[in-house]
């Protein structure tokens, strides 16, 4: 069964096209990188999935619905800047505050809420974490409880957006592994965006490659490739395999790695 | 001199229930303020109600109006310009002192009032009459009630903006909504401690109750019972010494907070010891730590090392 399919979809975000007429499927259960540069539309097409940015062309559908319907299946991590880093709040709190927390009244969790927000930070193995304050934690001890938060109410698919940004090496690798896991145990269909392919080699089932408006979507042997991602990025581009990893160069330059140089 | 002999006078068992009232609704908003990081828009609002209190004695409206118009008015405006102006500190600071200047000019055209002038900046705790503690008291209960109703979601906009947005939060109206609620509680403040120290009583119990500790409703309670101790126990002595209530109220305030620093320094040195003992070998979940706090160990050859609380290669400097 298809966990996300668009046809023909068409996005724009303040009058200019992101994607335009864009078409392709997501099995459930599988484990999906998104990719492209800055601005390609990684973010755009997210927001799209849950129904806050709307096709101009096409359609959108979400667990055979349209986008929004399905919301309670739908776990989202987006992009976060730094803004409640100096909370000392603990993070079992900070997981909470998400828990049904667009409802007017007390943050008052009943007994099944409560129980699902341990659940959710025992799947992340974040424990010890949730019992500390949000301000001594690390890049990558947040990473987890955003994790966490996305997995409260069993969504069967989750959408990361850019989880790895601004990790270094180690907790880029536990990051991946925690949701490989969680996407083979509990069947979750997972759409991770990132700026570079390396950390997913070897644990992704496909590739989306958003660029130039289009997509293009495959196996990471298929895809990252010199015809399609030239396509994509609108100019010549090489692709080096050393030793199971992939250099995206266009000339002299290593596009993936600058990109995610250009953000941190 | 016994306890009871301080209740035999009407005007200090008015001052009692006008800083009881005043506290429980001010320490709640403040442990929010706190945690948003506003509490120097909060002081702000404060100076604002100084220029729409002087404002209105020259037009012979009562102050309190005019404070609550004041203060009400701007925080609306400044929740409606936004996340970025609420944390520019140098734009907020000139409305602050515009603020103050323009209420200096007001009672220059009014020199009949310039005790009035030291009650606004400085409280009046002492001279509130039973009129005033029922105005207070429903606005305490409207303050209290608004922001229960909001507080869910404030959490979540506040702890999770990107997340809240995403599930239809709206920021910019929770955020005008909660200032309201802040220039409220500024208002009712300013009845006991004045324009000028509404900080010790919105700020200094909710941010020393996040420092002892770090669960949401233990620190709303604590919060709650830091200020009544800050304003009852400053009404005590102000009757027994003869000094300033406002003053009383301060410095109890200052002590609290102070004393909460230490105690969650020390918490920290022992759970640092906690965690070390457990997790020795692990090199990735260690407690992080900051600066001079870190506890020194020695390594086995015997020189001094800092026990850091992360290894090397995880960058501490994500953002």
């Amino acid at each position: 069964m298809e966990a996300l399919a668009f046809s023909d979809v068409t996005l724009e975000l303040g009058g200019r096209a992101i994607l335009s007429r864009v078409s392709f499927a997501i099995e459930e259960g599988e484990f999906v990188g998104l990719l492209g540069p800055n601005g390609a539309g990684k973010t755009t097409l997210l927001r799209a999935l849950l129904g806050l940015v709307p096709a101009t062309t096409g359609n959108i559908r979400v667990f055979a619905g349209p986008p929004g319907a399905a919301d309670a299946s739908l776990g989202y991590m987006p992009q976060t800047r730094s803004s409640s880093v100096g909370s000392r709040l603990s993070g079992w709190d900070f997981v909470a505050c998400a828990a049904n927390g667009q409802r007017f009244g007390l943050p008052i969790l009943d007994k099944a809420l409560r129980f699902d927000v341990d659940r959710a930070i025992a799947l992340v193995d974040a424990a010890d974490l949730s019992r500390r304050p949000l301000i001594e934690l690390s890049g990558g001890e947040r990473q987890r409880l955003l994790l966490a938060q996305a997995l409260l109410g069993k969504p069967r698919l989750l959408l990361l957006d850019e989880p790895l940004i601004s990790l270094d090496l180690h907790h880029q690798k536990s990051i991946v592994s925690l949701v490989s896991e969680l996407n083979r145990e509990l069947k979750l269909t997972v759409l991770f965006s990132a700026h570079e392919i390396n950390p997913l080699i070897g644990v992704i089932d496909r590739v989306l490659y958003l660029g130039n408006r289009q997509a293009a979507i495959g196996t990471a042997e298929e895809v990252i490739t010199s015809p399609v991602l030239s396509r994509l990025y609108g100019t010549e581009i090489d692709v080096v395999r050393v030793q199971g990893r992939v250099f995206v160069m266009a000339g002299a330059y290593e596009i993936e790695r600058d990109e995610h140089r250009h953000d941190v | 001199m016994s306890i009871v002999t301080m209740f035999e006078y009407d005007f200090m068992v008015n001052a009692f229930e006008a800083a009881t009232i005043v506290a429980v609704a001010a320490s709640l908003v403040g442990y929010f303020l706190v945690l948003r990081g506003q509490t120097f828009a909060g002081h702000a609002l404060s100076h604002v109600g100084f220029a729409g209190a002087t404002g209105a004695v020259l037009a012979g409206v009562s102050p309190l109006l005019g404070l609550l118009v004041a203060t009400v008015l701007a925080g609306a405006g400044m929740g409606f310009l936004g996340e970025r102006f609420q944390h520019r500190d140098v734009a907020i600071g000139i409305v602050l002192a515009m603020s103050l200047g323009c209420g200096l000019l007001f009672l220059h055209f009014f020199t009949a009032y310039a005790t009035q002038a030291t009650a606004l900046l400085f409280g009046n705790v002492l001279g509130v009459d039973a009129p005033t503690v029922l105005a207070l008291l429903a606005l305490g209960i409207l303050i209290i009630a608004a922001l229960a109703f909001i507080s869910r979601p404030l959490l979540f906009a506040t702890l999770q903006p990107e997340l809240a947005e995403a599930k239809g939060v709206s920021l910019r109206r929770l955020s005008m909504l909660f200032l309201v609620i802040v220039a409220l509680a500024t208002a009712a403040s300013v009845q006991i401690v004045g324009i000028l120290l509404v900080f010790t009583l919105m700020v200094a119990p909710a941010a020393a109750a996040q420092r002892v500790t770090i669960k949401l409703w233990p620190g709303l309670l604590l919060s709650v019972g830091l200020a009544l101790v800050e304003a009852w126990l400053g009404l005590t002595l102000a009757y027994y010494s003869d000094w300033p209530t406002s003053f009383w109220i301060t410095a109890i305030g200052a002590a609290i907070y102070m004393l909460a620093l230490s105690i969650s320094r020390q918490k920290h040195v022992s759970e640092y010891r906690h965690e070390h003992h457990h997790h020795d070998e692990d090199q990735v979940w260690r407690p992080a730590m900051t600066g001079s706090r870190e506890p020194k160990r020695l390594s086995a050859r015997g020189e001094e090392i800092t026990a850091r609380a992360r290894p090397i290669s995880s960058s501490s400097h994500e953002h």
